[in-house]
């Protein structure tokens, strides 16, 4: 069997997988949509449209990615990123650099796949730059298999440019979390407005750890982190959620919503705020417990039981 | 339809209702009226099953609902809309009324509802029922849900407090159609103009029924010895007496 007709297998495979998890196929094949698919430590497809140039280098244990946004480009389409590991045991190292240029905008669709892990540890490590006046949104949804078998390690380094905006979604809500180990870091120069979001359901024995920091270094800076954490049966999450105010007059706000569900599982929410000049203004709220009592009396009074008003509330906050 | 037989709560050792008793008819509009803290909406709870009677038995259609749960009262057509409604993240107000229609084997289409609490669907289906709404728009859809459900019974807990004035019409209307649809209707209020619409009214005082009679007489009752009361739940005993 030949290279090229594995990896046309394997692209078929990916493709499928992405289907299954919800994600619309058509994207990945419609050469109007930038796109990079990624299978292990092969690049199966990469699609560049004018103004976004995508580049993938395979590595040894993964992809070395090089994403950049020409200056002033508006992308019309969504940048589709499709990255997965099919085998049931693997290792997946994506080390990525987004060049976000100058008055550029541009969105991001990362969906990340691991139907049948039983040890497969998928790593992202990342570098985001977004000009100054510039847009980027990135959104990562993952699905897991029910085997828990997964590790995730993504590691982000971001640099706001003056009036720039940074928005990223993290959603893990499908299938097993694993391992989940999530450490973000962004800096903002004036004007500049970061919000961060994640979204994780955990069940039997998962564990998810979020840290999340955001330093507003720049006059004006604005900056919200906002987490949603589920844990059911034995699954613990730990959230930090950090903001600090280094220059005048910078906004921000950390928003912390964890619910358990049994007598084991466990969580753990740390809302730090740091501010280094009187002007800056930080707040938080984070609420951690059992789903609200009055929520369920709700819904209960519209018929559902009380484990299906639960599975509502539930299903709700992490949508 | 309704009957509340020797009712009593105690909380925290405190008696909250004694004694009540009192019957709901079929499409009948039933007013409360009380000062703040004499028991009306703790009778509500007790009701919907979210607080457990003290002593006393609930009979809805001549079934004994004293001790069922609450989605079990919903299950049987019997609703609650709360004074100040729970706020959910990631619900929309489509999908709520949706659920509340279905849950409750009502007909009456989620655009429907919403027109008749004077929401626009368009501008609302698609929201979600969280913090984004004001106290006013929750309580309408709050209103629109019960509408949704076509209850048996719809318990509302002041539905009129908090909504401006000219959207009163509107919960109004909506009360009247529960009625007209064959709904009995128990009207927790301190709107005088509201309890009037009912066809008959009751005055809680100390977690007692003073009096039950025609509403205007139970509003002039209410104007005369509760709306400035300054001696609330200790009732004057000439009134405890005619009990």
């Amino acid at each position: 069997m030949s290279e090229t007709s594995d990896r046309s297998r394997e692209f078929d495979a990916i493709v499928e997988a992405y289907e299954r998890s919800g994600g619309d196929p058509s994207a990945l094949l419609d050469g109007r949509f930038a796109s990079l698919v990624v299978s292990g430590n092969k690049v199966l497809s990469s699609n560049s449209v004018p103004g976004v140039v995508l580049e993938g280098q395979e590595t040894e244990t993964g992809v070395r990615a090089y994403v950049k946004v020409e200056p002033g480009t508006k992308v019309p389409f969504p940048v589709h990123l499709c990255f997965g590991v099919l085998p049931q045991e693997g290792l997946q190292e994506i080390i990525s650099e987004f060049e976000v240029g100058e008055g550029a905008k541009v969105k991001f669709l990362a969906h990340c796949f691991f139907p049948n892990a039983t040890n497969v540890r998928h790593i992202m490590d990342s570098r985001v730059h977004v000009g100054q006046g510039a847009e980027m949104e990135y959104s990562e949804t993952h699905f897991h298999g029910r085997r828990g078998g997964t590790e995730v390690v993504p590691r982000t380094q971001v640099e706001v440019e003056a009036g720039g905006r940074f928005r990223n979604q993290f959603k893990l809500v499908t299938g097993r979390v694993g391992r989940l180990d999530i450490d973000l870091e962004a800096r903002l120069m004036e004007r500049a407005v970061c919000d961060l979001e994640v979204k994780v359901y955990g069940k039997e024995d998962d564990e998810i750890n979020v840290k999340e920091s955001v330093y507003l270094d720049g006059e004006g800076a604005r900056g919200l982190v906002r987490s949603r954490i589920v844990v059911t049966e034995e699954a613990r999450s730990e959230v930090l959620g950090e903001i600090v105010g280094n220059a005048p007059f910078t906004r921000g706000h950390v928003d912390c919503v964890e619910i358990v569900q049994g007598e084991r599982a466990k969580a753990k929410a740390l809302p730090l705020l740091q501010v280094s000049d009187p002007t800056a203004k930080l707040t938080h709220e984070a609420a951690i417990g059992s789903v609200d009592k009055r929520q369920v009396q709700t819904l209960m009074a519209r018929g559902l039981s009380e484990e299906e008003a639960v599975d509502v509330i539930v299903e709700g906050l992490l949508k | 339809m309704l009957q509340i037989q020797d009712l009593s709560l105690n909380l925290d050792n405190k008696p909250i209702l004694r004694n009540i008793n009192l019957s709901i008819h079929r499409g009948e509009i039933h007013s409360i009226l009380g000062a703040n803290g004499t028991g009306k909406t703790s009778l509500a709870y007790v009701l919907m099953g979210l607080y457990r009677p003290t002593s006393g038995r609930i009979m809805f259609e001549g079934e004994d609902i004293t001790e069922l749960p609450v989605h079990e009262r919903a299950k049987r057509g019997i609703t609650l809309a709360w004074q100040e409604p729970a706020r959910f993240e990631g619900l929309t107000v489509g999908e709520y009324l949706r659920l509340s229609r279905e849950r409750g084997g009502g007909s009456i289409s989620p655009e429907r509802c919403l027109e008749m609490v004077g929401l626009t669907p368009f501008l609302y289906l698609g929201r979600a029922v969280d913090g984004t709404l004001s106290g006013g728009e929750r309580k309408r859809i709050e209103l629109a849900s019960v509408l949704a459900m076509e209850p048996k019974l719809a318990i509302l807990d002041e539905p009129d407090s908090g909504i401006d004035a000219p959207s009163l019409d509107h919960v109004v209307n909506v009360i009247r159609t529960l009625a007209k649809g064959g709904s009995s209707v128990l009207l927790i209020t301190h709107h005088e103009q509201i309890a009037e619409i009912a066809d008959r009214a009751t005055c809680l005082c100390a977690g007692m029924v003073l009096k039950t009679t025609n509403p205007q007489d139970i509003v002039r009752f209410f104007r005369n010895h509760c709306r400035e009361c300054l001696h609330i739940n200790r009732p004057e005993e000439e009134l405890v007496r005619n009990i």
